[in-house]
């Protein structure tokens, strides 16, 4: 099922009365997407394009067993929707906010701590795995499924990228806007590990930005621990130190969090960087190209038992990725990654 | 949002930091009041948003009025790095013993404010962690704050004497509690010194607040100084675009930060120079599609304008329909390219063709056309 949405995702919308709520939950039924449930608080009773609208997310829960959270609420309350989604145990949720201030996140940050939500953004496009799920904001007609997976700190500029590969004739496995914030819930390393892992990913595609060092924590991940073809994009490249560009976490100051340091970082990795994102395609192509003899033998050989190829794909891919995990430098995100893989891969052996 | 020196100072104080006395003078007459009353030796400094005043001249010690009324004149008006200099702080000059470092800014890494002290003041602290990194401490900040026992560790790793730790200490305390209780994204004091008198005094103040939080500020937001500001951007913000200037002759307007970036450096890559960042944002407000053409049309030194839209949120159509409105208004002979995809590119595109405009649908085929029209029109 690609990673953490599939078709059997089950998606309530906190702010779904609002202008964009609203707007995006009928966006989302459109393209497909199981719209279990919406939550306004004083709004209960009523419905937004059929779906039925709750007071408090637990209760939308227990009525609905939504198991995913898209947030558009406005800035000011959105801290407090997430906390009500992580305490509601919702496995996932996605913030699409922008503008929390950073005081915001470092309070949401430590409460996550342990618990088993996994959050993505806010400040992000959310995520898509194109045909069956789309949870968020991006234009759902661009995509097309396939078997690349990406992941991106930008909205736009992930839909430029996609628009790119799909008409580049390349599906994708699941597309993940991790939002450009200074601190997010989940981090490049996390969906690498995620992606890795994956059996309907083949390659990788990974845009960064100027600011901070995720994507030199990312390099150093793929160094270690991901075999899968990974290609890298880093925009920013002509930003001026100090400015903010558009994003809060878009700034270089002190001369780190340069796109240059980014670029060389994942070149030593072996990661192919391109410089401009129509190159993106071909760089995938070409190192799918140099990957793929083992894969086409494994299966040429296994015609006719395809599943025990991929089982054994799997399982490689599978240990891979817990020795991946075991790296990771802080406690609480070892566990937020755990917790998450453990349920998407639950629920998938569940649906089969 | 930066705030100038004198107006981090106020937090400081507010927040019970020993900070000399000091007031604003934004003439050489008032310069020269002011010294009269808190008394000479005293420092005049330039006022400004960015680093690196003091290389370039703009903090001076003087000794008589009459050099205050030549130094502040001079200093008045001088451009740092780009900034004009509109306004002076003038305080006593201190007897400087020791200068100490002391910092608080957000660690991404562990998602958590880090304060950092070091007895290497006076200097950038980016070349202290460079050169001597052994002279930095560091102390992660959890929602306790900065509890007295870690500000008492981290006052003994600056100075020897206790009396000097117990005020060390205490600056400590209040410092993360600024940063925390004022949403800073920086809060700085560089140098922190201690006066032969053995007291401890924060002698600079760097504060920064998180955009973001401004809302639940009103007090700190009004703060902000329009006019040591680029104009261009201080009209972009009251109209929700996100906007900095850079130098080049390549106007850019684009939906999304990511995307927005990503063109300039295209640009670039081509051999061109973009003139700006721009982000409309993923509204579809054809206001702000004329603010952004107001902006960049005023810019003398913009030769072409380039639209790179990929419509998501944003609709094509509107975008559009913001540009012709504010052809409409404003009459513009910069030519301009535009790039349309994604949602209702068509109907973008019937609007701009009855005007006898078209839309490019590839990145890079547009930014080559918009260096090519530049370089014509230069």
């Amino acid at each position: 099922m690609s990673i953490l949405v599939g078709r059997g995702s089950k998606v309530l919308v906190q702010g779904i009365t609002g202008r964009d709520g609203s707007f995006h939950a009928k966006q989302m039924k459109e393209y497909g997407t199981k719209v279990v449930a919406g939550v306004t608080p004083g709004k209960g009773g009523t419905d937004v394009a059929g779906i039925p609208v709750f007071d408090s997310v637990k209760e939308a829960v227990a009525k609905t067993r939504a198991d995913v959270s898209v947030i558009y609420v406005p800035a000011a309350l959105a801290q407090d929707a997430i906390y009500e989604a992580v305490d509601a145990e919702v496995p996932l949720v996605v913030c699409i906010t922008e503008g929390l201030p950073a005081r915001d996140m470092v309070e949401v940050a430590s409460y996550l701590e342990g618990r088993s939500t996994r959050l993505i953004g806010p400040n992000c496009p959310g995520l898509i795995t194109p045909g069956q799920c789309k949870v968020g904001i991006m234009p759902g007609f661009i995509h097309t499924p396939g078997r690349i997976g990406l992941v991106s700190r930008s909205g736009t500029l992930t839909y430029e990228v996609v628009y790119q590969l799909t008409r580049a004739g390349m599906g994708q496995s699941t597309c993940i806007g991790i939002g450009g914030d200074p601190i997010v819930g989940t981090r490049f390393v996390d969906t690498l590990a995620l992606f890795e892992a994956d059996d309907s990913t083949d390659a990788i595609v990974l845009i960064g930005e100027i600011g901070g060092t995720d994507e030199e924590d990312a390099a150093a991940l793929i160094e270690k621990h991901v075999t899968k073809p990974v290609v890298a994009f880093i925009a920013g490249q002509t930003a001026p130190p100090g400015k903010r560009m558009g994003h809060a976490g878009a700034i270089v100051s002190g001369g780190a969090g340069t796109a240059q340091e980014k670029m060389a970082r994942f070149e030593r990795a072996g990661v192919p960087v391109a410089k401009v994102p129509s190159e993106i395609p071909g760089l995938i192509q070409a190192a799918l190209r140099a990957k793929r003899p083992s894969r086409l033998k494994l299966v040429s050989k296994a015609a006719g038992t395809k599943k025990t190829a991929t089982k054994a794909r799997k399982a490689s891919a599978g240990k891979k990725a817990g020795k991946a995990k075991a790296t990771k430098g802080r406690k609480g995100r070892k566990t937020r990654a755990k917790t998450a893989t453990r349920s998407s891969s639950s629920k998938r052996a569940g649906r089969r | 949002m930066n705030l100038h020196e004198y107006q981090g100072k106020e937090i400081f104080r507010a927040a019970g930091i020993a900070v000399p006395p000091g007031e604003v003078a934004k003439t050489a007459d008032e310069a020269v009041a002011i010294a009269g009353r808190l008394g000479y030796p005293a420092v005049v400094k330039a006022q400004v948003l960015i680093g690196g005043r003091g290389k370039a001249g703009g903090v001076k010690v003087v000794k008589t009025p009459e050099d205050m009324a030549r130094e502040a004149g001079r200093i008045l008006g001088m451009d740092v790095r780009g900034h004009t200099v509109h306004k002076v702080l003038i305080t006593p000059s201190a007897d400087i013993d020791r200068e100490y470092y002391a910092g608080v800014v957000l660690d991404r890494k562990t998602e958590t404010p880090l304060l950092m002290v070091s007895p290497a003041g006076g200097i950038d602290i980016e070349e202290v962690a460079h050169s001597t990194p052994e002279k930095i401490l560091r102390i992660h900040l959890d929602s306790r704050g900065l509890p007295d026992y870690k500000a008492r560790e981290a006052a003994r790793f600056l100075d020897a004497r206790w009396d000097v730790q117990k005020q060390l200490a205490r600056v400590l305390v209040r410092l993360a509690r600024v940063y925390r209780d004022q949403d800073c994204s920086l809060a700085e004091i560089n140098p922190l010194v201690v006066t032969k008198k053995g007291e401890v005094w924060a002698l600079d103040a760097k504060v920064v607040i998180d955009d973001n939080a401004l809302d639940r500020h009103p007090d700190l937001a009004e703060l902000r100084d329009l006019g040591a500001e680029d104009p261009g951007e201080v009209e972009a913000r009251e109209r929700g675009l996100s906007y900095v200037r850079l130098d080049g002759t390549i106007g850019c307007v684009v939906n999304g930060a990511g995307l927005a970036m990503a063109t300039m450096d295209l640009i670039q890559y081509h051999g061109g120079k973009p003139a700006n960042f721009l982000d409309i944002g993923g509204s579809s407000n054809p206001d702000k599609v004329t603010a952004a053409m107001n902006i960049l049309t005023r810019d003398s030194r913009v030769r072409a304008v380039l639209f790179n839209i990929f419509g998501g949120i944003t609709r094509c159509d509107d975008v559009a329909r913001g540009l012709l409105t504010a052809l409409d208004r404003i009459g513009t002979k910069t030519p301009i390219v535009i790039r349309l995809t994604g949602t209702n590119e068509k109907e973008a595109r019937d609007l701009l063709s009855a005007r006898g405009m078209t839309a490019l649908s590839d990145m890079d085929e547009a930014v080559r056309a918009v260096i090519a029209r530049a370089a014509e029109a230069a």
